[in-house]
């Protein structure tokens, strides 16, 4: 009984459990610094990293904690019953019956975007998002792999992982205006004092957190790729249908390109919970942008999609 | 999902439940004796057909072995597959209305064969058809991820009949496992076999 066709990919796991430990070595090294110059100067600059920390968590929490409600609003999406959609609703019953997941709250953008996104802090605050765009331009089957895509970033708890992922980020940057603003007012009148100590302390502060800040920024997005990866990965295992996501992907990505620029920018804040980018990516510095990006990139996913095809039409299974 | 399925970002297939179908041939004269309802002698299996060849022929085998034992005393008439508008396959069975029990061993056949080849984690719902005196439609539907049956009830014009469905529940409350989360009674109109 313990055939299985739905072994879990190690490459992946792997990769991922590397960038969440360097994300986290990071933060260790941070505090360390943060409290080495705390130790060195005393309350002041405690103060400012105590503010910093309680500023930047409850940011994040609210964004958490409202997610569902700031992406509807952000999007200008509106909530649709089953009798107003009963197509996508239809699509959405039975994937969770499939996954034995909770059913979330349906939603249409009525942007011509094709995109969708899910988020919501939990499986139960969950909100699926499509945009008119996909819909018009996928067929059924097309649309069901996209949202099967979209469950698994529920079932993955993805908006959670990625908000706690992004909190150092978000101290880090905090601090580095903080310690800005330190240096213009509080270091012109430590000098003023005859202490030029603090106008040092503050650079450093904030030369730490920029440093920290980018590298952060970097394995977050690198983070945000395996997440893709493994949402394509569980949708397609849930449909069994690898190839319709392939050309739902390769129309979407076609499609997006071709989209005028005021559009994207509108869509920008939410990308990292949309199937695809909003961005065009095929630009000169490909390597650049590339490890800048929320998404991997379609040959990527395509090339993934391929391996679980083989994996799912073994004749006998490991 | 676990802490660790969590931070990898991976699901485990959900495996079907199937011991709970067992339960429908008495059920089944519960339900008689309560609402009136008898079985049509008519069910489905519905699952997510995957893609490639290696599905295709295990389709094809259940398909074979369950028309052999059509016309044979205690078989049914050969197994119908047609596939809904939302891709999803649909294998029915038809059998004499008294013969619950032959209905849910050729259901129980399709399932065996896609868990034997890896594939449980497809299946969808297995549906048994009901009618009363007064031509009125009920099916309860089993869910393999949840081991629990729900009933539905559809009226001309994709509405259903919620009154009816409540009384169901209330008819089969010991007989069956039914689904108590009231979101999860999707719909399935036009279900092959309804």
């Amino acid at each position: 009984m313990a055939r299985t066709r739905y072994a879990p990919d190690r490459g992946l796991t792997v990769r991922m459990t590397a960038t969440m430990f360097l994300l986290g070595l990071v933060f260790v090294a941070f505090v360390v610094v943060i409290i080495g110059i705390m130790s060195a100067i005393g309350a002041s600059v405690g103060a400012i990293v105590f503010i910093a920390i309680l500023l930047g968590g409850g940011l994040a929490f609210t964004s958490l904690f409202y997610s569902d409600k700031i992406a509807l609003s952000t999007a200008g999406a509106r909530i649709v019953t089953p009798q107003q959609a009963p197509e996508l609703h239809g699509i959405v019953d039975r994937l969770c019956a499939l996954a034995d997941m909770d059913k979330p709250t349906v939603a249409i953008a009525p942007t011509n975007l094709p995109n969708a996104f899910a988020t919501g802090r939990n499986s139960k605050h969950s909100v699926l998002c499509v945009t008119q765009g996909l819909m018009d331009r996928l067929d059924s089957a097309e649309l069901e792999g996209v949202l099967a895509h979209e469950m698994s970033h529920v079932a993955h708890k993805d908006v959670q992982v990625m908000t706690y992922a992004s909190l150092l980020a978000i101290i880090a940057g905090l601090l580095v205006r903080f310690a800005f603003y330190g240096e213009l007012f509080g270091g012109g009148r430590g000098r003023s004092n005859n202490n030029g100590n603090a106008a040092l302390i503050f650079l450093a502060m904030m030369v730490v957190s920029a440093v920290v800040y980018a590298i952060s920024f970097l394995l977050i997005r690198l983070l945000s790729r395996y997440r893709e990866l493994a949402a394509d990965r569980s949708g397609a295992l849930l449909t069994g249908q690898p190839s319709v996501l392939k050309s739902a992907l390769i129309k979407v990505s076609g499609a997006m390109s071709q989209i005028p620029t005021q559009d994207l920018r509108s869509a920008e804040p939410l990308n990292a919970f949309f199937f695809a980018p909003a961005l065009n990516l095929r630009s000169p510095k490909a390597s650049l942008s590339k490890a800048f990006s929320t998404h991997p990139s379609l040959e990527k996913r395509i090339e993934q999609l391929d391996k679980i095809q083989r994996q799912l039409g073994q004749v006998s299974p490991e | 999902m676990g802490f660790l399925d969590t931070l990898f970002g991976r699901t485990k297939p959900v495996q079907p439940k199937l011991d709970d179908l067992f339960a429908l041939p008495s059920a089944a004269l519960t339900l008689e004796a309560g609402t009136g309802f008898t079985p049509t002698g008519s069910g489905s299996v519905s699952f997510r057909a995957v893609e490639g060849k290696t599905f295709a022929d295990i389709t094809k085998d259940v398909r074979e072995l369950l028309d052999m034992s059509a016309g044979e005393p205690g078989g049914g008439l050969p197994v119908e597959v047609t596939k809904d508008t939302f891709g999803y396959t649909w294998v029915v069975s038809s059998h004499m209305s008294d013969d619950v029990q032959g209905l849910v061993t050729d259901l129980h056949a399709v399932n065996t064969a896609l868990v034997d080849n890896g594939f449980g984690p497809q299946l969808l719902c297995t549906l048994v058809a009901f009618r009363d005196s007064s031509e009125r439609r009920l099916a309860l539907v089993y869910l393999y991820k949840r081991g629990t049956f729900y009933p539905f009830a559809p009226l001309p014009g994709e509405k259903r009949d919620n009154a009816l469905e409540l009384e169901v529940r209330g008819a089969l409350g010991d007989d069956l496992k039914i689904e108590q989360d009231l979101t999860r009674w999707f719909p399935v109109w036009g279900a092959p076999g309804l």
